[in-house]
């Protein structure tokens, strides 16, 4: 049996961004050892915060894009980003306002859910459109894929189940497209 | 630099000194050890001269000594672990000064590497924020494109300090010789375009609000001497006819027996200078970034001011104070851009406002608050401002002073008169104590038919004394004023002003142990020691005239005196605190009201 634990008061740490005055910074960097170091080590140094953070490669090789939810509150985004370009690693630093980008954020988590919760589990995931991964007699693991508000809410639902494990990956976020070029938004 | 035409198989150590040999290094600074080794053997047959030092931290300040006088990068090599952290001092100080300095240091072979192996450390982890960039490289045949932008990187946009750490194994390999085209060093760095002119709309924005101000003051800072702009910076200076402060690094950029020069602005500068830029109303900032030692507390500083902030680092722009016109660009540059935009403006007829009121109204201040001490009376101990005066006036021209951190180094700013760039070199944003003898032994290397005099208290001294073996043993004769008053007198002068006379572990005893003219002499050196007014005169005199051995001058200064003027940390500029014999006419300094004169103007 996996040791289980609750998040009593459903709204805990996951409140996620939302009442934050944050930013999103998606920086392409040159793929070299230590780089994450190096980005991770000025937010340290300068006092900044970082509310999450992604990294994998980008389309292009040799380049990986990290993307940065950075809390304004403790720096002024503009200081931020001329720092970060300081980095000789560092090639490019997109700020994407939330307004005008698009996010996205995966969240699998671990459910409390014996033969008596099962089905109210089960069609709550049906309704945030999640998938079920795994099942035991006591647990289900499930997967949601979606904007981190949605994410927020849907960890929230959970929370009154009981959540064994639970792991974001952090958001990762592209610029909204103009209305021009946009062929179709797709939710 | 012809390639040859067969590959040439060589060992990454011989790629290192070749490589050192090719980016022009003709003096470098160091310290052997186990992991680099294998670099010290090619360099026993390179021409680049090697100054063995005694610490390593005396190869990082060398190195900035050497960088800061010549314009060239310093280069200092010593090995893994306590060697490469005993370079994190000097490394941060060049980082904070923006000195131009490559670092390379040995490393345990690459098998070897996160096993704590020994004289293992991290040290490209350790010194990641306190370079301006860093690299492990892995294998020999890294090695000269590392070097190449390691030096690329220290010398350009802002300059800095570089580290490449090199495992034993990468140097001890084989490679095959190949010196990297400045196009492949452009192609291998995409994250790192400095930008060096300045935008065209600002500069003659900025030359628009010159011609407009009533009461300019030229700010410049450090950044003039590394953008090599000391001459421009007098040309727009005197087409504008106003007036320049010079900060504590920016000291000998302006000469200081310019009639339009007010000398060191700042914590410890003289009253015109700080109440100039108080009461400016446009703030002409040329390399200097706002530091807290300049600004006081920073919402009360130069509130009138509009600010032109010309700076080759855009994160320095609205750091501390948000710039009215930005300029990101390489001072020389735009300085002579504004040059010109300025004298096209006066030929298409725009007239110069009105600066007199404002000028007689600095040499108002200027004539009410010079620079001044009480002299001491027969018998006392000396005053170190007077040591430092018969110095300056007996000093062959051309000579160099370096300084450590505290009074002494306050008190070379305020009563040396700097008239030449390149000739002051000291500790500024990290504020090193005992800088100021390595770093002197590096300017030699660099000017070896300059006399150069490292100004010392007793506290700096003791830091990194031992490196006097090295001025003797490398034959870099240099010349030491130590102003010994039994103190670390600048915390003392706190702890009398702030800490009500409570003297908490301040005392050194300096004048009792060490015998300074005994270590000097255990050394190889000449050591004078110096009690009296009339004896400092005939010392100087003397260790000037000695030019093949390093001479060390004890004075034997009083404790009990403080530097000023002096602003308080964290208060405003308009607080300064005024030498005790000029605080009746304090008065004079406090801004004058706007006139209905001046509102209706402003209202225009």
């Amino acid at each position: 049996m996996p040791r289980t634990r609750d998040y009593p008061g459903a709204r805990s740490a996951n409140t996620y961004a939302e009442g934050m005055n944050h930013h999103i910074l998606s920086v392409l960097v040159q793929n070299r050892p230590g780089v994450l170091a190096r980005v991770a080590g000025l937010f340290a140094r300068r006092g900044y915060n970082i509310f999450s953070l992604a990294v994998a490669p980008a389309e292009v090789e040799g380049r990986s894009r990290i993307t940065i939810v950075v809390d304004l509150d403790s720096a002024p985004l503009e200081q931020i980003t001329k720092q970060l370009f300081k980095l000789i690693d560092v090639i490019k630093i997109s700020e994407l306002d939330p307004e005008l980008s698009v996010e996205r954020e995966l969240l699998i988590a671990t459910i409390k859910s014996d033969a008596t919760q099962r089905s109210e589990v089960v069609s709550l995931v049906d309704i945030f459109e999640g998938k079920i991964i795994a099942v035991s007699e006591a647990v289900i693991t499930v997967s949601l894929e979606g904007h981190p508000n949605k994410l927020n809410d849907f960890e929230d639902l959970l929370g009154e189940y009981g959540i064994v494990e639970l792991q974001r990956t952090g958001r990762v976020a592209l610029p909204k497209l103009d209305r021009g070029s946009r062929l179709r938004a797709v939710n | 630099m012809t390639e040859p035409a067969a590959p040439e198989r060589i060992t990454g150590a011989q790629a290192l000194i070749r490589s050192l040999e090719y980016e022009n290094v003709d003096a470098m600074f160091g310290y052997p050890g186990g992991c680099i080794l294998p670099a010290y053997d090619p360099l026993m047959d390179s021409p680049i001269r090697h100054v063995l030092v005694r610490h390593e931290q005396g190869a990082g300040h060398a190195a900035e000594g050497y960088a800061h006088v010549s314009g060239k990068p310093g280069v200092a090599m010593v090995t893994s672990g306590p060697a490469a952290t005993n370079l994190v001092t000097p490394l941060m100080d060049a980082y904070m000064d923006s000195i131009p300095m490559v670092a390379i240091t040995g490393q345990v072979p690459t098998a070897a590497i996160g096993s704590d192996a020994f004289q293992e450390c991290d040290t490209v982890g350790i010194t990641r924020s306190c370079t301006k960039h860093n690299e492990l490289v892995m294998s020999a045949d890294e090695i000269p494109m590392a070097i190449r932008q390691a030096f690329h990187i220290a010398t350009t946009g802002r300059p800095g300090p570089t580290l490449v750490d090199i495992p034993k194994d990468a140097l001890t390999g084989e490679m095959t010789w190949h010196w990297p085209t400045d196009e492949e060093v452009f192609d291998s760095l995409p994250g790192y375009r400095p930008n060096t002119k300045g935008h065209p709309r600002m500069i003659r924005e900025a030359a628009r609000l010159i011609l407009a101000s009533e009461r300019p003051v030229v700010y410049a800072g450090g950044g003039i001497l590394k953008a090599r702009a000391a001459e421009v910076l007098r040309e727009l200076v005197e087409l504008i006819d106003g007036h320049v402060v010079t900060t504590l690094m920016a000291r000998g950029a302006f000469p200081d027996d310019h009639p339009n020069c007010l000398g060191m602005p700042g914590m410890h500068g003289n009253a015109t200078a700080v109440t100039a830029m108080q009461q400016s109303d446009l703030l002409i900032t040329l390399g200097a970034r706002f530091d807290d030692r300049i600004t006081g507390k920073v919402d009360a500083f130069a509130p009138d001011a509009k600010i032109i902030h010309v700076d080759i680092d855009p994160a320095e722009q609205g750091k501390v104070r948000r710039p009215d016109v930005p300029i990101v660009g390489d001072a020389k540059y735009v300085i002579t851009e504004i040059i010109r935009e300025i004298r096209d403006l006066l030929q298409g007829g725009t007239r110069q406002a009105d600066t007199s009121a404002w000028k007689s109204q600095v040499s108002g201040w200027q004539e009410q608050f010079p620079m001044t001490y009480e002299r001491s009376a027969p018998g006392d101990l000396l005053k170190p401002q007077f040591c430092i005066e018969q110095l300056n006036e007996r000093a062959p021209k051309g000579t160099i002073v370096t300084s450590g951190v505290g009074q002494h180094q306050m008190y070379t700013s305020q009563y040396w008169k700097f008239n030449d760039p390149y000739t002051w070199v000291n500790s500024g944003g990290l504020g090193t104590m005992g800088f100021s003898l390595p770093a002197a032994i590096g300017a030699k290397a660099a000017m070896p038919d300059r006399t150069v005099w490292a100004i010392d208290g007793d506290g700096c001294f003791q830091m990194t004394a031992t490196e006097l073996v090295t001025a003797t043993l490398e034959k870099l004769p240099i010349k030491v004023a130590l102003l010994n008053n039994n103190f670390l007198g600048m915390v003392r002068q706190w702890q009398e002003m702030f800490y009500d006379e409570r003297y908490s572990e301040v005392f050194l005893d300096s004048s009792n142990v060490p015998n300074f003219v005994m270590m000097a002499e255990s050394m190889g050196c000449i050591g004078i020691l110096v009690e009296s007014p009339e004896e400092v005169g005939p010392a100087i005199e003397k260790a000037n005239s000695i030019n093949d051995r390093t001479v060390v001058i004890e004075f034997r200064t009083d404790a009990t005196e403080g530097v000023f003027p002096m602003v308080p940390a964290g208060a405003s500029n308009s607080d300064l605190i005024l030498h005790p014999t000029q605080q009746d006419r304090a008065e004079a300094l406090k801004p004058v009201p706007d006139s209905v004169d001046n509102k209706l103007k402003d209202g225009h």
